[in-house]
């Protein structure tokens, strides 16, 4: 097996960086909930949701392309 | 991109909170955790500037669109929406897919199995040097230009929306780009320019989704739109160019469909190599065909993120947006809308997210620029020219402090266009006069093997110099828009269109001209390099979902249909 086909695949650096930002997100989401931002729609609370999004992706991704599959 | 100076003047936009920081931070460790970890696979020139023809088609495919969504193509198109309505969606599909198509089905073959590095390189094989070290001369002077340009408007951009010093933004997101560009070469660029992608994508996406929930949909946006600009459509992307009058972008649809998307498009798309090299890193031929395709869908779906905001907000902004010219205290321009969006509704978060793929999207593009510079001046400038027998060892030296060396020289720029406004506007028209001959002599030579390179040459070159003569002659003089843009009418990009379309024709019939009084150069040369003697794989082994030809289809299919919804 050539040393490149050892590369951690982008997709698994994807799945960090929503995982990341997908806690971060929803924890501020959850933070507000009780007073939100001063934003248009923020009765609909998109931080929550949007954040779970990311969560749920990220984890997929990481899953997905664990760099433990390529070694 | 000169609004975006005079828009410096504004006060800023948002204010970002602890969370949004540690956001973008978070973003800075990320790429250069990346580029060190990568370092290690960048160890021959084939790794360093292509690395290493092992991306699939899908890496290829997404790096390929990200390298052209630049945070200035994001503001500034949301901002022409808001300007022109939905006319501004034809540089998205008029103005990409057909050229991308193009790409994968028919020219990339000529550049896959050349095993060329670089678009020059292709010449270099096709033309020999004189066409090839013109090309790639242009390119790169062009190429560090636009980056420290870009990199000045981006900075100004960060002082408007967020009231960040211009020194800081310059610095710290050029140097991150140099850093991981110089570390892992365009293997780093190209697994960066993936990540930014999905984060523009997730970045920008709440704002069309929340903007329609607000209007109630796309008819309530056309209906608030039409309450709040009566009489002027915004909405129809092709019943108002029959005429240069009756549209508020000034363009008649010939414009459009030869000088958009006959000639521009296709010879940016097709030949500018910061595009192209992308696509060069592709694993075989078949990914290599497919990787354009891949990107052409995803191209069709980024006026999702970039038109629809600038629409929504014709439909939802309680003030009238201005031409940055015009911009008084309390005011704003165009080309604020998308941050203006993003603060109407993003909270804490959300507004970090969106911010960061802002600074994505500048990243991306410069990554583009710095490593299409570092192989146009290795492999076509510095090989050929200056130091033809070298270890690989040396050129990958050579690329990592090109990298470096080129980052600074943007720097300068960025700083230079500080002082020097209006010469913005004037490097980015110089950076068209080049791509549009350019496409006619890479056509030319991949489909007709009698073309000599002496054609080669001089037709690029006379393409180039028609190029320069008409912008020229169009800005001392208003009359001659009448005489090349067909009508006095014609406004800036309407004038741009036309330039394209008449230096190209130049360029191809010079390039005929020459060639039928030049000796062609034998069939054995030109094995491999045009179409009537190389032997291109037609994928008869892999299944037809496969295919890059169906898939091919499949887009253009799409894309009618688009025109039509739209239309």
């Amino acid at each position: 097996m050539s040393e490149k086909s050892q590369i951690i695949p982008v997709w698994f650096f994807v799945g960090v960086l929503f995982l990341v930002y997908g806690m971060l997100i929803l924890g501020s989401g959850l933070a507000e909930w009780s007073h939100p931002a001063d934003t248009v729609l923020s009765n609909l609370h998109a931080p929550v949701w949007w954040g779970g999004l990311l969560i749920l992706l990220g984890g997929v991704y990481c899953y997905s392309f664990r760099p433990s599959k390529y070694r | 991109m000169t609004l975006l100076f005079a828009a410096a003047e504004s006060t800023r936009l948002v204010r970002l909170s602890g969370i949004d920081l540690v956001i973008i931070a978070f973003y800075f460790v990320l790429v250069l955790a990346i580029g060190f970890y990568l370092k290690r696979f960048a160890k021959t020139g084939e790794d360093f500037f292509l690395a290493g023809r092992e991306m699939t088609a899908w890496v290829a495919g997404l790096a390929f669109v990200s390298a052209n969504l630049g945070s200035l193509e994001l503001l500034g198109w949301a901002g022409s929406a808001y300007q022109y309505g939905i006319l501004a969606v034809h540089w998205y599909w008029i103005g990409a897919i057909p050229a991308m198509i193009f790409l994968g089905l028919v020219m990339m073959p000529f550049y896959y199995i050349s095993k060329t590095h670089s678009v020059p390189g292709y010449l270099q094989l096709r033309y020999g040097s004189a066409a090839s070290g013109l090309s790639a001369v242009t390119f790169a002077i062009m190429t560090i230009l636009m980056s420290g340009v870009n990199m000045y408007a981006m900075a100004v951009v960060m002082k408007v929306v967020l009231g960040w010093n211009l020194n800081f933004s310059i610095w710290v997101s050029s140097l991150t780009v140099g850093i991981y560009v110089a570390a892992g070469g365009l293997f780093s660029a190209i697994f960066n320019e993936v990540l930014q992608f999905f984060l523009i994508w997730f970045g920008a996406l709440l704002i069309p989704i929340l903007g329609l929930y607000e209007t109630g949909g796309w008819h309530g946006m056309v209906a608030r739109i039409q309450q709040n600009f009566p009489g002027q459509d915004y909405t129809h992307a092709w019943t108002g160019l029959g005429h240069f009058q009756s549209n508020p972008m000034g363009i008649h649809w010939t414009g459009i469909v030869f000088g958009l998307g006959a000639v521009q498009a296709m010879g940016y798309w097709t030949t500018d190599f910061l595009v192209v090299q992308r696509v060069l890193s592709s694993k075989d031929i078949r990914s290599a065909k497919m990787a354009p395709i891949i990107g052409s869908f995803f191209k069709m779906a980024v006026p999702i993120i970039v038109i629809l905001p600038g629409l929504l907000g014709l439909a939802v902004l309680p003030m009238h947006l201005v031409p940055a010219s015009e911009v008084h205290a309390g005011q704003y321009s165009y080309n604020e809308v998308l941050p203006l969006m993003l603060a109407r509704y993003c909270g804490p978060g959300l507004l970090g997210l969106g911010i960061t793929a802002l600074v994505a999207g500048f990243m991306a593009g410069m990554a583009g620029n710095v490593s299409a510079f570092a192989t146009v001046w290795t492999y076509d400038i510095y090989r050929p020219f200056l130091r033809r027998r070298a270890a690989d060892s040396h050129y990958v030296s050579m690329g990592r402090w090109c990298t470096i060396i080129g980052l600074f020289i943007s720097i300068g720029t960025a700083y230079l266009a500080m002082g020097f406004a209006s010469i913005m506007d004037y490097v980015q028209a110089l950076f068209g006069f080049f791509i549009a001959p350019l496409f006619g002599t890479v056509l030319l030579g991949m489909m007709w093997k009698r073309v000599t390179k002496a054609a080669g040459f001089w037709g690029l070159l006379c393409g180039t110099l028609a190029s320069v003569t008409i912008f020229t002659l169009m800005k001392i003089d208003h009359r001659w828009v009448g005489v090349f843009a067909l009508s006095p009418d014609a406004k800036g990009l309407a004038q741009d269109m036309y330039q394209a379309l008449w230096s190209c024709v130049t360029c191809l019939v010079i390039t005929v001209l020459v060639t039928m009084v030049t000796k062609p150069r034998p069939d054995e040369e030109l094995r491999g390099l045009v179409y009537s003697l190389t032997e291109v794989a037609q994928e008869e082994h892999t299944t037809v979902f496969h295919r890059p030809l169906l898939w091919g289809i499949v887009a253009l299919l799409v894309l009618v249909g688009l025109q039509i919804i739209f239309w």
